[in-house]
């Protein structure tokens, strides 16, 4: 349940951006989740929801989320293949000598304002 | 409905939190000080190992402990009754993990004159800690025989962020199915660069070991330009 504290990093980090913009207020802020970045989107929305509607700046914002599937990259065949569906294990030369390309973001993409 | 406006950020939300870890570990190098941050599970005997251990390094270091728990202090208590080194609570009030902000404030009630170790006992949690750099110098965790050895396959991030995996409670492992190959397997293949120490904290077997492991991390730490 980090969930939470990853909001409060995201509260931080909008607070900041949207002062040195200006704004006052953000309307949907948009997250980019790596599939196996260990984060549960709905338990982030739950708790997004509960600490964005105390800030006056993110009072009903929504948080989007895009996620990014996992692709891992095997270093013997440099063949690159499905994380989630066979974890550490190359499926194509059997190779465990392989590691992850990306899947495994936590990213503010941007944030949205609504004029 | 207006307009939308977009502002592109594309940032990692750990960056400051990295930011932040990287001034800690600084201050500490300046200060000659190795911070130690010590995950496990809750129930792998963390704070019964460090009371071996201190026990047995106290004369060569001054060390300092800082317990990190939601709640309570029978941890802090039971180490400095224990061992006589000092020890520190803190509260996460109800978070999951430290960040380095958070180990920044319990280190600035510590007596950091004099010391040469601090070990953090982070949260019981194989997930969050894993996540939060704490700024911590090096990082280890406690995998205890009961919770077997398939672990380092379902907490594949904790056991790649550790420099030392400790697999304790070795003294019960006749009666579980507990592989030991096979869990250093697994650890390896996570991070080839983990070094695994079994020990029994109960009856002290392979707490030397640790021990040894500890006070050459802090040689090599302060001798690291």
């Amino acid at each position: 349940m980090h969930e939470l504290g990853i909001v409060f990093y995201i509260i931080k980090n909008v607070k900041q951006v949207a002062e040195e913009n200006h704004v006052d207020h953000v309307s949907n802020v948009v997250m980019d989740i790596g599939e196996v970045s260990t984060i549960i989107p709905s338990y982030l929305t739950d708790c997004w929801r509960w600490a964005a509607d105390k800030e006056t700046l993110l009072k009903g914002c929504k948080l989007t989320i895009n996620t990014i599937p996992a692709v891992t990259l095997c270093d013997d065949c440099h063949q690159e293949f499905e994380t989630v569906k066979h974890g550490k294990t190359c499926p194509h030369c059997h190779s465990e000598n392989t590691w992850l390309l990306r899947g495994n973001e936590v990213e503010i993409k941007e944030l949205q304002i609504e004029s | 409905m207006g307009e939308i406006k977009i502002i592109e950020i594309k940032k990692s939300v750990f960056a400051d939190n990295e930011q932040d870890a990287n001034n800690l570990r600084k201050e500490l190098k300046a200060k000659g000080i190795y911070l130690l941050n010590l995950m496990s599970a809750p129930g792998s005997g963390k704070t019964t190992t460090l009371i071996q251990t201190i026990n047995r390094i106290k004369d060569k270091l001054n060390v300092a402990v800082m317990e990190a728990d939601i709640d309570s202090d029978v941890d802090a208590i039971k180490i400095k009754e224990a061992t006589g080194i000092p020890s520190i609570q803190l509260h996460t009030g109800g978070m999951c993990h430290l960040d380095a902000e958070m180990t920044r404030q319990g280190l600035d009630n510590v007596t950091t004159e004099n010391i040469d170790l601090i070990i953090l006992e982070n949260v019981g949690n194989l997930v969050c800690p894993a996540e939060f750099d704490t700024g911590s110098c090096g990082n280890a965790m406690i995998l205890s025989v009961p919770e077997g050895d398939d672990k380092p396959l379902k907490y594949p991030l904790m056991f790649s962020v550790c420099d030392l995996v400790i697999i304790n409670k070795t003294d019960v492992l006749p009666y579980f199915d507990f592989d030991m190959e096979k869990c250093k397997k697994y650890i390896l293949l996570r991070n080839p660069r983990a070094k695994v120490i079994p020990i029994s904290a109960k009856t002290g077997e392979g707490v030397d070991d640790f021990a040894n492991w500890l006070v050459n991390e802090v040689k090599t730490w302060r001798c690291e330009k």
